[in-house]
C-alpha cells in the first residue's frame, strides 16, 4: 500500500486528536465532580465526602497529566504538520488557542499543583476555591478550543486578503458566538460530564459488587447518577440543537449523517438504519421514520433538506465560480497596485468561492485549466465518506439514549430505594465504563472526518493544508507517537487499575484524625497555621 | 468593529514582538528552573528521599510553568502565523523530539512515586532528565540556527518549503553554532535549576546542587561570551535592502534583504540595547557568586536577571528580523512583514491586558502558599507529594 503525504498527515493528527480525547473527557467532567463532593465536604464537615473528593481527586490526576501531555502535541502539530494550513487561517485560528492558553490553561495547571499539594496548607474554602478554579480552567480551554474547531466548519467573521494570500478576520464577536461553536461546546462539555459520570458510577459499583468502601459507593453513585442523568440529557438537546444549526452551516455534513442522496419533499423522513452504497448513490434496505429529518434539521415540516446530489451540483457552480476568483487573484499578485478595477470586482464577487477552486490543484496545477471532468470530480470531491459518518452518527446517538436509561435508572434508585442495586445494574454499570469513550470519539468522527475533503469547510482543501515535508518526515514521528503513546496507555491504565483496586488512600477514621489535627487551621480563612504544626 | 484601528499596525506590531519577548523570556525564567532541575536530578539526588525532595522542589509549580510555553506556542500562532508554520513544520524532527521529551515530565513527575518499585522510580528519573535536558538544549540549537538564518523559501501563495530531507533538516540544525548556542541554554538552565535548588532544598541536595550550578554557570558565561565572538567575526547578518513600510501588508515577499554585514551592527545603532548583555554577564557573575556563598532568594533572582539577559539579547540584536532565510534571503521573516492583521493583534492584545496581570497574580499567591523548603518529612509523611 501506497501512502502520499497528505493522508499520512491526516492518519497521525487523527491519531493523535483522538488519543488526547481519551483523557479530556474525563478531566472535564471528573474536575466538576470532584469539586462537587469536596462542596459537600466543606458544607458538611463530615470525614467521608473528604475522604471521596481525595479518591476521585487521585484517579483525576493520573488522568489529567496524560490530557496534558497529549494536549501539548495538539498545540504545535497545526505548525509542525499543517503548516499551509496555518500560514492561511492562523489569523483567525490562533487567537481562540492564544486566549485559551492566557484564560483557562494557565487557570488550570497553576491550581492543579495546589489542589494536590495544598491539603495541608490551605484552609477547607481555600482549597475548595481551589478545586473550582482547576475545573472551571478545564471547561474554559474546552470553549476556546471548540470555538477554534467550530470554526473551522462554519467560518464566520473572516474573509480573504490577497495582499497577504491568507484568510483574515473582520469579526472576533462573529468567531466567538459562531453558532456552531457554542452548541459544539455545551455539547462536548456534557459528553465530558456523562464520561466521568459513567465513570464514577461503574468504579463504584464495582465497589458495591465487592462489597468494599460501601459508604464512599453509594454516595458517589448519587452524585453521578444526578449530575449524569442532566448531562446525558443536555447532551442530546445540544446535539439536536447541532443538528439544527447542521441544517444551514453544514448541509453537506448532515446529508451524509443521513446518507441521504436525493432532495426530498419536506418534511424529509429520518433513516433509521440503512447500508448507504457511495459508489452508486443510493442507501439499501433503509428504515424510514417519516417527518423526524424534516423537525431536527429545519424546525418546521415545509423546508426542504437537501440532498448530496443537489449539494454536489451547488458545489459545481461554486468550483467554477472560484476559478474566476483564482483567475482574478492571479493579476492582483502579478499587478498588485496596478490591479484594473474590473479584475478588482471580478474577484470580490467571486472570492467567496476560491477555496472550491483550489479543490482543483488535486487534479491540475492550474485551476484555471482544469476540464470539465475535473471540475466535477472537484464536486463529488466535497462528499465526505457517507457510509462511515452514517454509523459513527447511529451508534454515537444510540449510546447517549442509553447513558439517560442507565443514568434515570440510578438516579431512581439512589433516590427512591434507599440506594438499593440490584446486582446485575450493578455488573452493566461495571461493562459500560468504556462506552462514553466510544461515543465521544465517534462524535469526533462525525465532526471531523465528516468535514472533509476541507480543513476549513468551502475555504481550504486538507489536500492543501500540509507542510512540505518528506514521508520519511512522518513515518518517523508516527512510528514514535504509536510507540510512545502506546506505552503511556498501558502506564496509565495500569496505574488507574492499580488505584481503584486499592482504594481510597485514607480510611474514615485516619481522615477525622487529619480534621481533627488541622481543626484550628481548617477554620480560618487564610490557610495560615494558627500554631506550631509538628511534622506529619 | 473599529476599535482595533485605535493602534496602528507598525506599534502592534512593536508591541507584541515585544510581547514574544516576554513570553520566552517567562517560560525560560519558570519552566526554566523545572527542566534546569529536572536536568539536575541524577547527579544532586542519590537516595529515593533525596530525589523526591528535588521532584517535589518543583512538584507543584512546573505544570503552570510549562503554560508559559503553551502559551508561547499559542501566541506565535496568533500573531506571527508565518513563523508559527515555516519553524515548526522546518524543525520537524526537533521539534517531535522536544514535545516527546516535555510530554515525559508530566506523567515522569505524576507516576513516579506511585509505584515502590525502584526499576519503576529509576526509569521515571532517566525520563525526567530527558524532559530536562532536552528542551533545553534543543530550544538553543533552534535560537542558535535562527540567528544563522535556515533554509526556506515561501512560494507565491506563502506556502513556506524549507529545504532538505527528514534526517538532514534534523542534522543541518546541529551544525557548530548551533550546539554552542545550544550548550549556552543548557548550561544557563542547569544554573537555574540549582539556583531553585538552593533555595527549596536542604542538605546534600543542595549543596551538591551549589556545585553543579557553579559550574553550569561558567560554562553559560564563556559560551554566550564566545557566541558573542562568533557573531562578530564569524557570522554574517541579514538586512532588509528595499524600501518597506512598517505597517504593510504580511506579505515577506514584498521586501527584499540579503546577507551582509555583522548583527552586532544593532549594537552600533541602537547602543542601549547593549544592557541585555551586561544583565546577562553581570547575572551569571553575581548568580555565581550567590551560589558560592550559598545564598537562596539573591542568587535565584541574578539567575533570572542573567537569563532574562540572554534571551532579550537575542531578539535585541536580530531586530527587526525574526526568522532569515539563508536560502531565499527574499523570503525572511521580519517584525514588518509576518505579523498577523491589525485586528487579531488588537484583540489578542487586549485579551493579554485582561489576563496577564491575573496570571501573574495567582501565580504569586501559588508561590507564597508553597513558600519554604522541601522537607523530608514532606515527601515522606503527608501523603501529599510526589
Amino acid at each position: 500500500m501506497e501512502f502520499d503525504l497528505v493522508e499520512l498527515s491526516r492518519f497521525q493528527f487523527a491519531m493523535t486528536a483522538m488519543y488526547h480525547f481519551l483523557f479530556v473527557p474525563l478531566t472535564l467532567g471528573l474536575s466538576i465532580l470532584v469539586a462537587i463532593m469536596e462542596t459537600v465536604y466543606v458544607m458538611t464537615n463530615r470525614p467521608i465526602w473528604r475522604q471521596m473528593t481525595k479518591f476521585w481527586g487521585t484517579l483525576f490526576g493520573i488522568n489529567f497529566v496524560l490530557g496534558v501531555a497529549t494536549g501539548i502535541t495538539m498545540e504545535f502539530q497545526f505548525g509542525m504538520n499543517w503548516a499551509y494550513y496555518s500560514h492561511y487561517v492562523g489569523d483567525i485560528f490562533g487567537a481562540p488557542l492564544a486566549i485559551e492558553g492566557l484564560m483557562a490553561f494557565f487557570m488550570e495547571a497553576t491550581f492543579v499543583g495546589l489542589f494536590f499539594f495544598g491539603w495541608d496548607k490551605l484552609s477547607k474554602v481555600a482549597h475548595l476555591i481551589v478545586a473550582w478554579l482547576v475545573a472551571i480552567g478545564s471547561n474554559f480551554s474546552a470553549l476556546w478550543i471548540l470555538i477554534a474547531s467550530g470554526w473551522m466548519v462554519h467560518p464566520v467573521g473572516a474573509e480573504f486578503n490577497a495582499d497577504t494570500m491568507r484568510m483574515e478576520m473582520t469579526s472576533f464577536l462573529e468567531v466567538v458566538f459562531n453558532e456552531v461553536a457554542q452548541a459544539k461546546f455545551v455539547h462536548t462539555v456534557s459528553a465530558g460530564y456523562v464520561t466521568a459520570s459513567v465513570f464514577v458510577l461503574g468504579v463504584s459499583a464495582w465497589y458495591l459488587l465487592k462489597g468494599r468502601h460501601i459508604d464512599l459507593a453509594r454516595r458517589s453513585i448519587a452524585v453521578a447518577s444526578a449530575f449524569g442523568l442532566a448531562s446525558a440529557l443536555s447532551v442530546v438537546v445540544l446535539g439536536d440543537e447541532s443538528g439544527y444549526s447542521a441544517g444551514h452551516t453544514q448541509q453537506m455534513k448532515l446529508a451524509a449523517i443521513e446518507a441521504m442522496w436525493e432532495t426530498h419533499e419536506a418534511p424529509a423522513s429520518f433513516t433509521l438504519v440503512g447500508l448507504p452504497n457511495q459508489a452508486d448513490r443510493t442507501t439499501e434496505y433503509a428504515i424510514e421514520i417519516p417527518w423526524v429529518m424534516g423537525i431536527i434539521g429545519t424546525r418546521s415540516l415545509t423546508q426542504e433538506i437537501a440532498g448530496i446530489d443537489q449539494l454536489v451540483e451547488e458545489a459545481e457552480v461554486m468550483v467554477r465560480s472560484g476559478i474566476l476568483a483564482y483567475d482574478a487573484l492571479q493579476t492582483m499578485q502579478e499587478m498588485r497596485d496596478e490591479t484594473p478595477e474590473a479584475v478588482r470586482l471580478s474577484f470580490e464577487e467571486h472570492s467567496e468561492d476560491l477555496g472550491y477552486a483550489l479543490l482543483l490543484l488535486s487534479y491540475v496545477d492550474d485551476p484555471r485549466e482544469a476540464t470539465d471532468e475535473q471540475i466535477q470530480a472537484a464536486a463529488w470531491d466535497t462528499v465526505p465518506n457517507v457510509w462511515v459518518i452514517f454509523w459513527a452518527f447511529r451508534i454515537m446517538v444510540g449510546l447517549g439514549f442509553a447513558f439517560i436509561g442507565a443514568m434515570a435508572y440510578f438516579f431512581w434508585r439512589a433516590s427512591f430505594k434507599q440506594m438499593q442495586f440490584p446486582r446485575w445494574a450493578l455488573r452493566l454499570a461495571v461493562i459500560m465504563i468504556p462506552a462514553p469513550w466510544i461515543a465521544a470519539e465517534l462524535g469526533w468522527i462525525v465532526a471531523e472526518y465528516g468535514r472533509q475533503p476541507w480543513t476549513v469547510d468551502g475555504v481550504l482543501p486538507t489536500a492543501l493544508s500540509v507542510s512540505q515535508l518528506t514521508l520519511t518526515d512522518v513515518w518517523i514521528t508516527i512510528i514514535g507517537f504509536v510507540l510512545f503513546y502506546t506505552m503511556l496507555f498501558v502506564i496509565e491504565i495500569s496505574l488507574m487499575l492499580k488505584y481503584i483496586k486499592k482504594g481510597p488512600h485514607e480510611d474514615v477514621e485516619e481522615t477525622e484524625r487529619w480534621m481533627q489535627r488541622h481543626h484550628h487551621r481548617l477554620r480560618t480563612t487564610d490557610g495560615k497555621l494558627s500554631f506550631a504544626n509538628p511534622a506529619e | 468593529m473599529i476599535l482595533h484601528e485605535l493602534m496602528s499596525l507598525d506599534l502592534l506590531r512593536i508591541i507584541w514582538w515585544l510581547l514574544l519577548g516576554v513570553l520566552l523570556t517567562g517560560f525560560a525564567l519558570t519552566d526554566g528552573f523545572d527542566m534546569g532541575v529536572g536536568a539536575l536530578l541524577p547527579f544532586v539526588a542519590k537516595t529515593d528521599t533525596e530525589r523526591r525532595i528535588a521532584i517535589n522542589t518543583v512538584g507543584p509549580v512546573w505544570e503552570g510553568n510549562q503554560v508559559w510555553f503553551i502559551l508561547g506556542g499559542g501566541a506565535i500562532f496568533a500573531a506571527w502565523p508565518p513563523l508559527y508554520a515555516v519553524s515548526f513544520s522546518g524543525f520537524y524532527l526537533a521539534m517531535f523530539l522536544v514535545l516527546a521529551a516535555l510530554i515525559l515530565r508530566p506523567v515522569g513527575f505524576k507516576y513516579r512515586s506511585k509505584r515502590e518499585s525502584a526499576a519503576w522510580r529509576s526509569g521515571w528519573d532517566w525520563a525526567l532528565f530527558t524532559g530536562g535536558a532536552v528542551p533545553a538544549l534543543l530550544f538553543g540549537v533552534a535560537v542558535g540556527n535562527v540567528l544563522q538564518g535556515v533554509p526556506f523559501h515561501l512560494t507565491n501563495s506563502l506556502m513556506p518549503i524549507y529545504e532538505g530531507g527528514a534526517l538532514g533538516k534534523l542534522f543541518g540544525l546541529l551544525n557548530p553554532f548551533g550546539l554552542l548556542a545550544g550548550v549556552v541554554s543548557l548550561s544557563m538552565l542547569l544554573m537555574h535549576g540549582a539556583a531553585w535548588l538552593g533555595l527549596k532544598a536542604e542538605g546534600p541536595v543542595a549543596a551538591r546542587a551549589r556545585r553543579f550550578g557553579t559550574v553550569a554557570g561558567i560554562v553559560a558565561a564563556a559560551g554566550y561570551a564566545l557566541a558573542g565572538l562568533w557573531l562578530a567575526f564569524g557570522m554574517q547578518g541579514y538586512r532588509i535592502t528595499s524600501a518597506f513600510v512598517e505597517n504593510g501588508p504580511s506579505n515577506p515577499l514584498y521586501s527584499t534583504v540579503e546577507r551582509g554585514g555583522s548583527w552586532l551592527q544593532a549594537y552600533a545603532d541602537r547602543p542601549w540595547i547593549a544592557i541585555a548583555p551586561v544583565f546577562a554577564f553581570l547575572g551569571i557573575a553575581m548568580a555565581v557568586r550567590g551560589l558560592r556563598a550559598g545564598r537562596e532568594l539573591g542568587t535565584l533572582l541574578w539567575s533570572k536577571l542573567a537569563i532574562t539577559g540572554i534571551v532579550t539579547s537575542v531578539g535585541l540584536t536580530m531586530f527587526p528580523f525574526i526568522l532569515p532565510s539563508s536560502s531565499a534571503p527574499d523570503s525572511s521573516l521580519t517584525v514588518w512583514d509576518a505579523s498577523s492583521s491589525q485586528m487579531t493583534l488588537f484583540v489578542m492584545l487586549v485579551a493579554t491586558a485582561i489576563f496577564m496581570p491575573l496570571i501573574l497574580a495567582y501565580t504569586a499567591w501559588v508561590y507564597k502558599v508553597l513558600w519554604g523548603k522541601v522537607t523530608e518529612d514532606d515527601v515522606t509523611g503527608s501523603g501529599h507529594s510526589y
